[in-house]
């Protein structure tokens, strides 16, 4: 089965975000990258339905400028992907429909029965992509699965919605967001970080379309006032819940 | 010109959500000088869609069919399409809940329009639409505008109350015929499991009770449930309670979790983390039980109580209880 998965590398989740000296983009000198975490369990997805189907490829789909991006990707490699195309455009201006335009471009080439990603990305949480790439190949799209199950050519799907879970099910091929929970991904063998190192990693230069979503500026959200320690121990319950009552007035 | 307002349905019934879609949906209607349209999307909906003129729909769409009885991204996509369709809007507005950020994400895509998901504030200068919206999980807030129209807006649930303006007041309801055939949509709800436990959602409550490390293990939860109860709460938790197993991943607060900005949000035995604070940094009012008074949390928290959560948890039940009766 052929599998295409989306990845994206974001500042890591602990990043402390500072705002760059243009007002509208992320200072990145002190940030450290890292594959996007949502992604992880796209990709650990993908390489349990190549297993269990006993043949296929797995290849990863990434935008962005190779040289910061490609030793993250090549972790993907590492837990077992077959290769992966880096789409090299420039990033300042993207939004998510110019991402899965450029993704949606080069995927069609490859074919593939089913495309996994993230739900997400964890920098700017558009959780657009996975729709966008769907309604781009025609295809139907479940986003936020926390639960999958293939058979032939048909698949049940269950997503936690507010207070419950639903159960969809569907015909491939189809576009599936993971959410996190969906599986436990494995760490990557010193057998698959050698592997990796030799496995196909094609650049592409791209052109991404102009974005319809446009960052004027970014803000820092107001500082929340300093808080206060109202006492110790279990007699500090009733002054706290005297204080919500008539000082914040939230009971 | 006018304001399209998505209305949720689950059960039978309008969320919240959609309320406070309508009211966001009147205050862009009076900025831009426009009118609001509603649109419902389900099964025996008809008495709902039309109680929605009391929330100040001024048109009210409806799908009412027995295929829109449970969700299809597909089926309550194209619906909505037709709903944009007729009514022609400059801002689509649509709860982002979970379903709504779904079917939002999937119709902006289909009408190749800009979506900004999440909003939380909205403002119209010189006639022209900017949203905020947070960014890296709320450690940064964007001010985005689309190009194109219409600009469909993601409402984060329990940014803006919803206002009944016309209490006891009736619309009457126009039918949006199905134009298409339900077998060619590929992927179906087919059930709803699990809907019974009743457990409120973390990030549609307006209060919430989470637990962290500091809890200790999966029966480390309990009182923090038995408080939850009282209060007509939800639990919520830390990633590392998640992590480690105690409470599944639906009850995680933060930046790969939910975000949430309830009235009152309790952190219990949860050291702060950065990851964790900018997922409930908006909440209104924070408290805060920890046994260590160096925890980062202490720095957010409105009120705060150092000491050990077996002791604490319960006074604090007990105190509520007292004070609720």
């Amino acid at each position: 089965m052929k599998i295409a998965v989306c990845v994206v590398v974001a500042p890591s989740t602990d990043t402390k975000v500072k705002i760059g000296a243009d007002g509208k983009t992320i200072d990145m000198s002190d940030v450290k990258l890292e594959l996007n975490a949502y992604d992880e369990f796209a990709i650990e997805e993908a390489l349990r339905l190549k297993e269990s189907t006993g043949d296929g490829e797995v290849v990863l789909f990434s935008v962005g400028s190779p040289a910061t991006i490609k030793e993250e990707i090549r972790k993907g490699l590492a837990r077992g992907a077959d290769r992966a195309v880096i789409l090299d455009t420039d990033t300042t201006q993207l939004d998510s429909s110019a991402v899965a335009a450029l993704l949606t471009g080069e995927i069609k080439a490859f074919e593939p029965e089913i495309i996994f990603m993230g739900k997400q990305s964890v920098d700017y949480d558009s959780a657009q992509v996975p729709s966008q790439v769907a309604a781009a190949m025609g295809w139907p799209v479940v986003t936020k699965v926390s639960s999958l199950a293939i058979e032939g050519g048909a698949f049940r799907a269950e997503r936690e919605i507010e207070g419950g879970v639903e159960v969809v099910e569907g015909t491939l091929p189809a576009v599936i967001s993971a959410e996190k929970g969906l599986n436990e991904p494995r760490y990557p063998s010193l057998k698959g970080i050698m592997a990796a190192k030799k496995k196909p990693m094609e650049e592409k230069a791209a052109e991404a379309p102009a974005p319809v979503l446009v960052i004027d500026c970014l803000e820092l959200p107001p500082p929340r006032p300093e808080g206060k320690i109202v006492g110790e121990g279990p007699e500090a319950a009733a002054k706290v819940v005297e204080l919500l009552r008539n000082e914040a007035k939230v009971i | 010109m006018s304001v399209l307002a998505f209305c949720e349905v689950r059960d039978g019934r309008c969320k919240k959500a959609a309320f406070e879609a309508i009211t966001a949906a009147k205050k862009l209607a009076a900025d831009l000088g426009g009118s609001v349209t509603a649109v419902v999307v389900g099964h025996n909906i008809q008495d709902d869609a039309k109680k929605l003129a009391a929330w100040g729909a001024e048109r009210i769409l409806a799908a009412d069919h027995e295929f829109l009885a449970l969700y299809s991204t597909g089926g309550y996509g194209r619906c909505l399409v037709q709903a944009v369709e007729l009514a022609q809007p400059k801002a689509v507005i649509v709860p982002a809940t979970i379903m709504g950020k779904d079917l939002a994400a999937w119709t902006a895509a289909k009408l190749g329009v800009p979506l900004a998901s999440d909003c939380t504030e909205f403002k119209v200068e010189d006639g022209a639409l900017r949203v905020r919206r947070p960014v890296f999980a709320g450690k940064a807030l964007a001010w985005t505008h689309g190009e194109g129209e219409p600009f469909v807006l993601g409402l984060r649930p329990n940014t803006m109350a919803a206002e009944e303006i016309n209490p006891g007041g009736e619309g009457s309801v126009e039918p949006l015929p199905l134009t298409f055939d339900p077998s060619t949509i590929r992927a179906v709800v087919k059930e709803i499991t699990g809907g019974d436990k009743g457990d409120l959602d973390v990030a549609e409550a307006e209060i919430v009770v989470a637990g962290g490390r500091g809890v200790g293990g999966p029966e480390g939860f309990e009182p923090l449930r038995e408080l939850a109860k009282v209060l007509g709460a939800a639990v919520g938790a830390s990633r590392a309670a998640v992590d480690a197993g105690w409470i599944d991943h639906a009850a995680q607060v933060g930046q790969t979790g939910k975000v949430v900005s309830p009235n009152l949000y309790i952190a219990i035995g949860i050291s702060g983390a950065i990851q964790h604070l900018a997922g409930m940094r908006t909440a209104k009012v924070i408290v805060a039980i920890n046994k260590d008074p160096e925890a980062p949390i202490f720095k957010v928290a409105d009120y705060g109580i150092v000491g050990d959560l077996v002791e604490v948890v319960p006074a604090l039940t007990e105190a509520f209880q007292k004070a609720l009766a």
